[in-house]
């Protein structure tokens, strides 16, 4: 306990990594999920956008890179990390690797929720003179809003998850936290702190995502 | 020239997986529909239909032959020159089709907002459209809070905002209720009456056609089989499909098996007659029975009303000496057709 209460800065410091880390990656593999399940969406056969060259390449991708381990993902793409953020170790490598995973998780649940807007809808819209672009923001995007508030809550506890395993490679943040001073200085009860600030941070945000998405829903 | 001039046209989908044959849903349709038209067209399901209607807003594209609105040939146009195109054509669909995210409002404010309209007119607008379906109240409503009926007025009200010169209803009222079909029915009407729209109304229910329409083409599996005004269709279909279609709402003449179970009860001579708008007059008819002192008793079919004009078939077990009867038989057959059922 009294290791834990010395080691209460790192853990303040820690935290604050992986809440940095998750934010940037939230951001980014958010943001790259969302054009990726867009792609796929609007690509895909019968769609307003159809083309069927990029759909089987954007599909491939996809269907290629999600099932990789992080563990394992996070080595193969060090070579990329490094070309992109000039290092292949520490926090922007970790993140660009982060954001690049989770981009194509992202991707295939971004387009599970557009799919699940009715067709019909994109008809109306189309019939009144709506184009791709007006249609994306003012009927895709609205009407998929409270499945898509649930993806990325269900992203978030990913990216804590991936954030933590980077902790091994020399990202910073709770999992090196816990690894550093708990696990390899046998001190459970630091461990456990770390374990339980992540809790409390997976809890905070899922309930938060909950209630978005339910007034998005209007339920 | 027709407001909507479909010339040869055909619409092929592509097989749907290698091996397997292409749809033909548009086989060679040629149909005018004039300005002022409330045009039903009436089918099973897969007959067609709403592809066919689809095409007339480009929502999907011909494969050959052209299609006129407006004296503009909508095939040759580029997607952007469609959005215009589609600008001055109103859809309402079975399954409402509203957003679920906006108010209803907003939902009628949409085209607007696609038509470019500024603010301030688009409230003013939203609200003589809301009014004229009588939704006036339910403008801050959400879509899931409304009923089937008021979804559909709505969808209506959105579709009439840019003063489109056209409205394609696509199985509007297959979704509803008998009663709150006829009032989506009756506001379709006023729609044409009112603003002058011009409707194509698609549906398999022969009562919507009966209801609202002005002229009918009945289409089967890709062609439109037979066409025109709604009486003469109903009061003398030429294609099979069609005179069961008619059989849906109007009970005409007795089938075989029908009359099986009339003869069991009537052992005189029946026979039908048929009544065709106020050619033949009733009382007229009547008259000759009565005078001959022929006893009747009406025992099947019914005389409708198609766009105020009366037309059917009464189906007469006689009672008397057959050469009385004969006689005013032949008096009646100067009047009307009479076919002797046996
Ligand atoms: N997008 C499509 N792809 C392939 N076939 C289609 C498509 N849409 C309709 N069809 C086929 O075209 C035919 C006519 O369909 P449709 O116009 O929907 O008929 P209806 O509205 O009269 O029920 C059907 O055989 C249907 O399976
Ligand atoms: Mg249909």
């Amino acid at each position: 306990m009294d290791a834990l209460i010395d080691l209460l800065p790192e853990l303040w410091t820690a935290t604050y990594e992986t809440l940095y880390i998750v934010a940037l990656t939230l951001f980014f593999g958010g943001l790259g999920g969302l054009l990726v399940g867009l792609g796929l969406y609007l690509t895909r056969a019968g769609s307003i956008l159809e083309n069927k060259p990029l759909f089987f390449v954007l599909n491939l991708l996809v269907n290629f890179i999600r099932p990789i381990p992080f563990i394992i993902f996070l080595a193969a793409a060090q070579p990329l990390a490094r070309a992109v953020t000039g290092s292949g170790i520490g926090n922007n490598a970790i993140i660009f690797t982060i954001a690049l995973a989770a981009s194509f998780a992202m991707a295939r649940i971004v387009e599970q929720n557009l799919l699940t807007v009715t067709p019909g809808v994109i008809d109306a819209a189309r019939s009144v003179g709506a184009g791709p672009i007006r249609i994306i923001f003012t009927v895709l995007l609205p009407e998929a809003l409270g499945p898509l508030i649930l993806g990325y809550t269900f992203i978030f506890v990913a990216l804590v998850d991936m954030s933590a395993v980077a902790g091994y490679v020399g990202g910073g943040g709770l999992g090196n936290f816990a690894l550093l001073y708990g696990y390899r200085q046998f001190n459970p009860i630091v461990t456990w702190a770390a374990v339980l600030l992540i809790i409390v941070l997976v809890q905070f945000v899922q309930f938060f995502g909950n209630y978005l998405a339910r007034k998005a829903l209007r339920r | 020239m027709a407001l909507v001039s479909l010339r040869n046209v055909s619409k092929v989908y592509p097989p749907a997986s290698k091996g397997a044959p292409s749809v033909t849903a548009i086989d060679s349709v040629s149909l005018d529909v004039e300005a002022g038209d409330i045009y039903g067209i009436i089918g099973y399901s897969g007959a067609g239909k709403s592809t066919l209607v689809r095409l007339v807003n480009a929502l999907e594209h011909s494969t050959s032959g052209e299609i006129i609105v407006d004296g503009q040939d909508i095939a040759v146009l580029s997607e952007r020159e469609l959005r215009k195109v589609r600008l001055g054509i109103g859809m309402i669909f079975q399954q409402f089709n509203l957003l679920g995210s906006r108010t209803v409002a907003r939902n009628v404010a949409y085209p607007l907002e696609v038509a470019g309209h500024p603010k301030e007119q688009r409230a003013a607008r939203v609200a003589e459209l809301l009014d004229f379906v009588g939704l006036a109240d339910k403008a801050g409503s959400f879509p899931d809070q409304l009923s089937g009926g008021q979804k559909q007025r709505v969808g209506i009200a959105r579709a009439l905002a840019t003063q489109p010169s056209i409205l394609l209803a696509d199985e509007a009222t297959s979704a509803l209720d008998p009663e709150t079909t006829h009032e989506v029915l009756a506001l379709l009407k006023r729609v044409n009456a009112e603003f002058g729209v011009t409707i194509i109304v698609i549906t398999h229910e022969m009562d919507v056609i009966q209801t609202i329409a002005t002229k009918v083409a009945v289409m089967d599996q890709g062609r439109v089989i037979e066409r025109g005004p709604v009486f003469d269709v109903f009061s003398n279909p030429q294609a099979a499909a069609s005179a069961r279609f008619v059989s849906t709402v109007v009970k005409g003449v007795p089938s075989a098996a029908e009359l099986a179970v009339l003869r069991e009860r009537h052992t005189g001579r029946i026979v039908t007659l048929a009544f065709r708008d106020s050619a033949v007059d009733q009382t007229a008819v009547f008259g000759e029975l009565a005078r001959a002192g022929v006893a009747f008793e009406v025992v099947y079919g019914g005389i409708n009303e198609i766009q105020g004009r009366p037309f059917g078939h009464l189906t007469l077990a006689l009672s008397g000496a057959d050469p009385v009867i004969d006689q005013v038989l032949a008096h009646i057959r100067t009047l009307t057709t009479v076919t002797e059922v046996r």
